[in-house]
């Protein structure tokens, strides 16, 4: 029953991320995206990490997803970009990216046949990865929290002169 | 756990019982702002008016579903299918009485977070297939508002994940046998309760469906049934914030005489009047005071309130 619904939620997650890159459209690019996501989220739960499963749908779909589309719909991309999207998607264009991802898709085959069959279906508590994460990979999660910061200040600061003039305007 | 949870007959009951209580709020909304506001309110219709309901459903039913030429017709038609869809699947978690429920989730706080973070689609993917600027104003506005107010949510509810010690929403429950989370957590209920009027963009913070300035905002294209599904949505939100309100702060089911799950009902129904009260009672903020108190006080609220929770937890533990 669960490989069932494994093998349905990577089916999907496989045939919306091809949708993803072949949409003209960039909003539908985005909602395939977002059926990708939650397709995976529900990978990780089948495969019994709920915690990730879960934060996967709240991080991934339910605030960085929401933050593009809101971008997109600001920019308001209209017949124009379809267009210039479709001439990017000639058919030649394929063949490089392609010879690249079979390569490493070949090396990820050898890997797998190489490690054998890994145990799934063992349940993470949230517990556990919270100890994990503020014991071992402490500094990992410092190094990302500051990269964040960093993120922040330097949004804060793309957005400073803007507010200085419209206060001048007032 | 109890065996009884998640038999065909509780789902049936709950999904029916959900979608009458969303329903029958349509009413109850219109003749409680009509007493607060000293005037009658839909009493026409039936005993009370208990049959405007089925008035306006025949009405909205029968109405021509039309889909402007202009829009994105695919995104157009999901975009109300959405907010039914996640609104009702996150009741799913939802811990009605010891044994009464669907599923007995180890991450049920959290699923109810993702699930209310995906509501917004509803709303941004409306604007956008509506193809009209009062709309993409409106879905905009909506994106903004709700991915800020879901911080402050989200953070909220980590005080009452500590003295807890779970996310689990019946262990939740269970914990305030001593003492309803209301009174430790205060701040995070009042975090909460904020944030969740502006998660299901109710008045006074329903910004995105603001009708002086932006006739009605993200579903201004829609009509007939597309936009009774909006607003049986935002009802099915306010339904859901008020059991959650309840689980979290409240002592879910807990409670003396009555049987838990007329304690829960009935706790229930004070939380969605109080969300009906703030709409009679509050006007609306402008969009930047929105995000002004959004991150200027609700987030150091918040803040103070996980950190302050942290170290009494920690200081009583040792």
């Amino acid at each position: 029953m669960e490989l069932v619904l494994f093998y349905i939620a990577a089916t999907v997650a496989v045939f919306s991320t091809v949708m993803v890159i072949t949409r003209l459209n960039t909003v539908h690019a985005l909602l395939y995206l977002i059926v990708s996501l939650l397709a995976v989220g529900i990978v990780f739960y089948l495969m019994g990490a709920y915690f990730a499963a879960v934060l996967e749908v709240i991080v991934y779909a339910g605030a960085i997803m929401v933050l593009f589309v809101f971008v997109i719909m600001m920019l308001n991309l209209g017949k124009a970009t379809i267009e210039q999207e479709r001439a990017w998607l000639r058919p030649g264009m394929w063949i490089g990216p392609v010879l690249l991802s079979l390569t490493l898709m070949t090396e990820l085959i050898v890997m797998f046949i190489q490690s054998g069959s890994v145990a799934a279906g063992h349940v993470v508590e949230a517990k556990s990865v919270g100890i994990l994460l503020y014991g071992p990979y402490l500094l990992a999660v410092e190094l990302a929290s500051m990269l964040l910061l960093a993120g922040l200040v330097g949004a804060y600061h793309l957005a400073r002169p803007m507010a200085r003039e419209s206060k001048e305007m007032r | 756990m109890n065996e009884s949870i998640g038999s065909p007959l509780q789902i049936a009951g709950i999904l029916i019982g959900v979608i009458l209580t969303a329903a029958w709020l349509i009413w109850v909304e219109r003749r409680m702002i009509g007493i607060w506001q000293d005037r009658l309110g839909p009493n026409r219709v039936g005993p009370l008016g208990l049959g405007q309901v089925i008035a306006d459903m025949i009405k909205i039913f029968f109405k021509d579903d039309w889909i402007p030429p202009f829009a994105d017709k695919a995104v157009f038609v999901i975009a109300p299918v959405i907010i039914m869809v996640t609104m009702l699947t996150a009741f799913v978690v939802v811990p009605f009485a010891p044994g009464i429920g669907i599923i007995d989730f180890n991450f049920g706080l959290l699923y109810f977070l993702a699930l209310s973070s995906l509501a917004v689609y509803s709303a941004v993917l409306a604007g956008y297939a509506s193809n009209n600027k009062y709309a993409l104003l409106g879905a905009l506005r909506a994106a903004a508002q709700t991915v800020s107010y879901e911080v402050f949510m989200g953070l909220s509810l980590m005080g009452v994940v500590m003295l807890s010690g779970s996310f689990n929403l019946r262990e939740i429950v269970e914990a305030q046998r001593d003492g309803w989370f209301c009174i430790s957590q205060f701040f995070g209920l009042l975090v909460f309760l904020i944030a969740a009027v502006a998660e299901s963009h109710r008045s006074p913070l329903d910004l995105p469906e603001a009708e002086q300035e932006l006739i009605a905002g993200f579903h201004t294209e829609y009509s007939g049934m597309k936009f009774g599904m909006f607003f049986v949505g935002e009802y099915l939100g306010v339904t859901l914030s008020s059991a959650m309100i309840v689980t979290l702060f409240f002592g879910g089911w807990l409670g003396p005489v009555l049987p838990p799950l007329v304690w829960f009902c009935l706790k229930t129904t004070i939380g969605i009047l109080f969300f009906v009260l703030l709409r009679a009672a509050l006007p609306r903020p402008r969009y930047d005071q929105l995000m002004m108190f959004g991150w200027k006080v609700m987030l150091p609220i918040a803040l103070v309130n996980l950190v302050a929770t942290g170290g009494v937890a920690l200081w009583l533990e040792s």
